[in-house]
């Protein structure tokens, strides 16, 4: 069982290192289309980092093998490990960026912290990169940030769709309510606090903040104020890593009613869950993408790489919250990708031309049920000024051993967010000395 | 009675009947700050649980830098790597008692091993050398645990009961909410000290360590084996590893993070000294203890989130009264 882990381990780095395309490649990588990842597989955070990472390489890979790239044009993946770590990562991409065949299509950094650190080098490289589910929520704001883009939710959107949620099981009405946040005491955490405090106000709930020192290996204290003093009829988390399985195990020992304690989409996945069993169930959470197998295009997965014993995962995750996270990381840059051949030719592109891509995407229902992922995400427009895409999201439940939706998609009110974007990067703009990028010549 | 334990006996339900008062005095100044006598004593007895926890993650840098004065970095990967290998185990099929008889006889063979490869070869080398050895050791385990387990949270269920249960109910108003867990998790910590003590205490071996503690030269000139003592001490520390890796993997779930929980250990042993069982214990509970009623009573004046810092200045105040820790050695150096 040991050897054959670490066999399948060994397999799975050497295929990992190696391109995508067949051998000999060196004319034909001349014509792929280079796909750089950034994933982090080892480290405190590998359990989310894994599936995340393979779910990118594994639907890549199922093009490749499938469709014998996207049409037509190979595809060229190489990722390098950061582990999660912002040096690594800075030096990751530093690595990458000029050891494909062609420029990069884009970079998913697949961490805030990474995120940051890229934001001026990929805008002076001119390489567009997706923060998909994390980094600056203000990265909306295409005037301000040319490269970077947030679909198809950001945490603020995130924030107001969970309102939206909890006002709906009030019957309309959060006047008089107490809903408590507990969050990540770092930049990620505290994304949601201005959105929840604006809606506070116009709402008629009262909010309060529970910052939990990182890693967040212990909670006691926390929980104890929050169910025994505080007694809220709300608990909201923006947790991540080990954090997330601590809350929800320590609120179970505190005895809060699990079905009224809700996280933001990194404080649900099969990792935070699990380590509470059976106690933690009940527990919600917010969810941008499906999860589960049973989509023709995840079942394309199985088949052409899993059945070929190509997989970078363990069949097992195929299917798991991180995991399809990574498909939709994959099947959207891929069709901007395939926007971008509409208009420039079908060929290897340029990061600039991937941006055009970017920019004039639209993922429509229709168009993700012609994909083989029917159901799969809310539809996605993207524009020069609107790097989001107004994406929606919903709630799902923790049975004990799996989740379940529990709600329909959540349309976030943007024409609300839509202006604190705006504000938030037009202060970075100036901050930073910025032009804003003239959207309406494009 | 021993004057010391006297002392302990009437200052300790002072401390605590004080800042009670303190804080219930704090509460009608700034009305914000919620104090009842219940509150406050569940608050102390949940934090005074969970230092008992952390003294099972002390005691393993305790035993060893008493053998040897290593400071083992490696003990946080160790409690990993012991967790990893119970859990892997249970996967297999295998009952959890049986599964954690054979990991501790894994941490056997690993204390043997690194007494042969590693230790030995640095016998009468600077402690210091010592010490970034056992960086080494924790490197190397957690990619050992890595590749042979894998990356995944893992739930680890030994049947340990996780109800909330209320006790005083007749005293307060609602009862103090104690869990169940915490409850099992430090009557096993409470069990294993002790048998720590008598082994340290009351056996031939436990003599022959503490010969080798205070000195290891005078210890061999006397016939003790040191390569033996030393093989033997990692091995005890590996179980103090696994017990403590079980409870806090029940707790958390088994994941690679466990090893973090080595830094709760350093406030405890700053405290309680880092050649002291006692210490290690009665550091823990003063840690635990202090820094969840700083979290909760505090927090209404210098903000959340202060724990973990919050440890460490607890510790240091104390080191300003007694520098060699709670119940270290003292220092006496003559020039």
């Amino acid at each position: 069982m040991i050897l054959r882990r670490f066999l399948a381990g060994s397999a799975a780095a050497a295929l990992l290192a190696l391109p995508l395309v067949g051998s000999p490649a060196a004319a034909q990588q001349e014509e792929a289309q280079y796909f750089p990842g950034l994933p982090y597989r080892s480290g405190p955070y590998a359990p989310s980092g894994i599936p995340l990472g393979s779910g990118y390489a594994d639907y890549l890979a199922m093009l490749q093998a499938r469709d014998g790239g996207i049409n037509g044009v190979p595809i060229h993946y190489e990722e390098c490990d950061t582990g999660y770590n912002n040096d690594r990562g800075v030096e990751c991409y530093e690595r990458l960026k000029d050891s494909g065949p062609t420029e990069p299509a884009a970079w998913h950094p697949l961490s805030t912290g990474i995120t940051y650190a890229l934001i001026p080098r990929v805008t002076q490289d001119e390489a567009p990169m997706l923060s998909i589910g994390y980094g600056r929520a203000d990265a909306a704001d295409g005037r301000v940030f040319p490269w970077i883009f947030n679909p198809p939710i950001t945490y603020w959107a995130g924030a107001d769709a969970i309102i939206q949620y909890i006002q709906a099981e009030e019957g309309g009405n959060l006047e008089g309510k107490k809903i408590a946040l507990v969050y990540h005491d770092s930049a990620y955490g505290r994304e949601p606090i201005a959105t929840l405090e604006r809606l506070a106000e116009e709402e008629g709930y009262e909010l309060s903040l529970f910052p939990v020192a990182p890693p967040g290996l212990e909670q006691k204290a926390t929980w104890l104020q929050v169910a025994r003093q505080l007694r809220p009829d709300w608990t909201l988390m923006w947790g991540w890593g080990v954090m997330n399985s601590t809350a929800i195990q320590e609120a179970a020992a505190v005895g809060y009613p699990m079905d009224r304690f809700i996280g933001i989409w990194w404080s649900g996945t099969e990792p935070d869950a699990r380590p509470a069993g059976q106690a933690g169930a009940g527990y919600k959470s917010l969810n941008f993408h499906a999860t589960g197998t049973d989509f023709p295009a995840i079942q394309d997965i199985l088949t052409h790489v899993y059945d070929q014993g190509n997989g970078s995962t363990e069949r097992d995750t195929v299917g798991e919250v991180n995991y399809n996270r990574g498909v939709l990381n994959a099947a959207v840059t891929v069709e901007a990708v395939r926007a971008a051949q509409a208009e420039f030719g079908e060929r290897p592109l340029t990061g600039e031309e991937v941006r055009w891509g970017l920019e004039n995407l639209e993922i429509s229902l229709e168009r993700w049920k012609e994909l083989g992922l029917d159901g799969f995400a809310g539809a996605i427009s993207l524009s020069c000024e609107d790097h989001e895409g107004g994406g929606s999201a919903y709630v799902q439940q923790w049975n004990g051993s799996a989740w379940e939706p529990v709600s329909d998609w959540i349309q976030p009110r943007n024409d609300e967010l839509r202006p604190a974007y705006e504000a938030s990067a037009e202060q970075y703009a100036e901050e930073q000395g910025l032009e804003l990028r003239d959207c309406s010549a494009m | 009675m021993n004057t010391r334990v006297l002392t302990w006996l009437v200052a300790v339900p002072a401390v605590v009947i004080g800042l009670g008062l303190l804080f219930q005095l704090l509460s009608l100044v700034e009305p914000s700050l919620y104090f009842t006598w219940a509150y406050y004593l569940e608050v102390l007895i949940g934090g005074t649980l969970q230092g008992v926890m952390y003294s099972l993650v002390a005691l393993g840098f305790v035993l060893i830098f008493k053998a040897s004065s290593v400071f083992n970095f490696a003990q946080g990967s160790m409690v990993l790597f012991a967790a990893l290998t119970m859990v892997g185990m249970i996967e297999w099929g295998l009952h959890w008692t049986l599964a954690f008889l054979i990991t501790a006889g894994v941490m056997v063979v690993l204390a043997l091993v690194i007494e042969r490869v590693v230790l030995r070869p640095l016998v009468n080398q600077p402690h210091i050398i010592l010490f970034m050895a056992t960086i080494g050791i924790f490197y190397f385990l957690d990619g050992l645990g890595q590749t042979l387990w894998g990356s995944d949270v893992k739930q680890l269920d030994i049947g340990i009961p996780r109800t909330p249960i209320f006790i005083l109910e007749s005293v307060f108003e609602g009862g103090i909410l104690v869990n169940q867990f915490d409850i099992v998790a430090a009557a096993i910590g409470g069990i294993l000290v002790l048998v720590l003590a008598i082994f340290f205490q009351k056996t031939r071996i436990g003599r022959a360590l503490r010969a080798v503690a205070d000195d290891h030269q005078a210890a061999l000139s006397v016939g003790i084996p040191l390569k033996t003592i030393w093989a033997i001490v990692w091995s005890v520390a590996g179980f103090v590893a696994l017990v403590t890796g079980v409870i806090w993997g029940s707790k958390l779930g088994v994941q690679f993070t466990l090893a973090l929980i080595a830094l709760k250990a350093l406030p405890v042993l700053i405290l309680g000294g880092l050649t002291s069982i006692p210490g290690a214990i009665v550091g823990g509970l003063i840690i635990g203890a202090g820094e969840q009623v700083a979290e909760v009573f505090l927090s209404t004046f210098i903000g959340s989130a202060i724990q973990d810092w919050f440890a460490y200045v607890l510790a240091m105040l104390f080191l300003l009264v007694r520098p060699q820790g709670l119940f270290g050695e003292k220092i006496i150096e003559r020039v």
